[in-house]
């Protein structure tokens, strides 16, 4: 359950925001989680629920966007969209994909009053 | 914690999933979870909002404004992991995060290793554990320090928790020190700890497959050490394609054959330690980050 520890440290990001730019309620959290990073969408919204609570951002709605994997061959040069970390290249079949997007999580913005 | 839903932060214990998840709707008080965590008091659906209630939400959409944030969800750790790493650098300390399912051997095979390092390379010890200091109790047995985490309810090491607990042990110069993490094969692989190298230790009592179920581990590590080889001729394990599903999720993997109980391959494996510590002592700034 390392989504909780990702969700502390989604709030703490949060928090840290709300004194640099003196808000105190967060309505809407967006997010950018990568097809290929280690965190599991709805865990992670389970866990946001349950570190949010008593912080700014309690009862905040969290938007995830869904970045989609995609890969580029070290040997052929081919770029593909990749639905595993270990996708081979699907042109020359040599080695697996070089993983170019999707690993990615991120806090990307906040609608706050 | 329970590994169907992830609760249990408060000490509870899977038996509430006999009969569903009456516990975690409790906690939430809320619907089944679902991508979003939605919170507002206008979203049920199938109703359609009053007058009222809409010139309330319009008021409250026109005092909203947006913030970007655009900072990765593990910056903090990144962070805390570069300050470990400068620190290793310093120190001139070769260090190691031994990564694994809980019941591959780690243990065992620290201690059989530092039996074999005895006198030749100093080394500590970091232990972690959601519970018990027994594994740092078999260590100290060896005469190797040993500092032991508990983490909880935690299922992972995190880079501060390895900042404090390297503070109360001695590293010395051209040394070694061994970060046992928690039993488990998901959330360790995102927590960098500042180490050198991870290390995954699969046991040829796991499946062969074990590579492809969990990639983001065995992605992330150097080496691979294939324990309790001693008992393969009791087993249906396939080495050759347990070897071939790791290389297929890290092509770039060493993988060393070794049995902490018979011997096997431990003298691979302590020559690549000792090859690791004699550059990291040499050398302070091999392992700055780029």
């Amino acid at each position: 359950m390392h989504e909780l520890s990702l969700a502390e440290s989604a709030i703490a990001l949060i928090e840290d925001a709300g004194r640099r730019e003196s808000f105190h309620r967060v309505r809407v959290v967006r997010m950018e989680i990568g097809a290929l990073s280690c965190v599991e969408p709805e865990a992670l919204s389970f866990a946001f629920e349950s570190a949010s609570r008593g912080t700014c951002a309690e009862g905040a709605r969290l938007d995830i966007l869904p970045i989609p994997g995609e890969g580029e061959c070290a040997a052929c040069g081919m770029r593909a969209a990749m639905e595993t970390a270990y996708d081979l290249c699907p042109r020359c079949e040599s080695r697996p994909l070089k993983v170019v997007r999707g690993t990615g999580m991120r806090v990307k913005d906040l609608d706050v009053e | 914690m329970c590994t169907t839903c992830g609760c249990g932060s408060d000490g509870a214990t899977i038996d509430h999933h006999r009969a569903g998840h009456p516990y975690v709707a409790r906690r939430r008080g809320a619907a089944v979870p679902g991508a979003t965590a939605a919170a507002g008091t206008n979203s049920k659906p199938g109703r359609t909002a009053s007058a009222e209630e809409s010139a309330v939400a319009a008021s409250a959409a026109a005092h909203l404004r947006q913030v970007s944030i655009e900072q990765d969800l593990l910056a903090r750790n990144d962070a805390e992991a570069a300050a470990n790493r400068r620190a290793f650098a310093q120190a001139g300390v070769f260090s190691l995060n031994l990564v694994s399912s809980p019941g591959s051997g780690k243990t065992t095979l620290l201690v059989k290793t530092i039996e074999r390092l005895a006198g030749r390379i100093p080394l500590a010890v970091i232990e972690g554990d959601q519970q018990t200091s027994n594994d740092a109790e078999r260590i100290r047995a060896t005469g190797a320090p040993a500092t032991q985490i508990n983490t909880g309810k935690g299922c992972h090491l995190d880079a501060r928790m390895v900042g404090d607990a390297m503070t109360s042990l001695p590293l010395a110069r051209g040394g070694l020190l061994m970060i046992e993490n928690v039993g488990n094969l998901v959330c360790p692989a995102a927590f960098d700890l500042g180490e050198a190298h991870k290390v995954v230790i699969l046991s040829v009592t796991e499946g062969e497959d074990k590579p492809l179920k969990y990639p983001d581990m065995f992605r992330a590590a150097d080496l691979m050490l294939l324990n309790k080889c001693d008992l393969l001729p009791y087993l249906e394990f396939d080495v050759d394609k347990a070897e071939a599903c790791a290389r297929r999720v890290n092509p770039d993997i060493r993988i060393i054959r070794v049995s902490a109980t018979s011997g096997l391959g431990m003298d691979e494996w302590v020559e690549w330690l000792a090859a690791g510590t004699k550059a990291s002592g040499a050398n302070q700034q091999a392992k700055e980050p780029a």
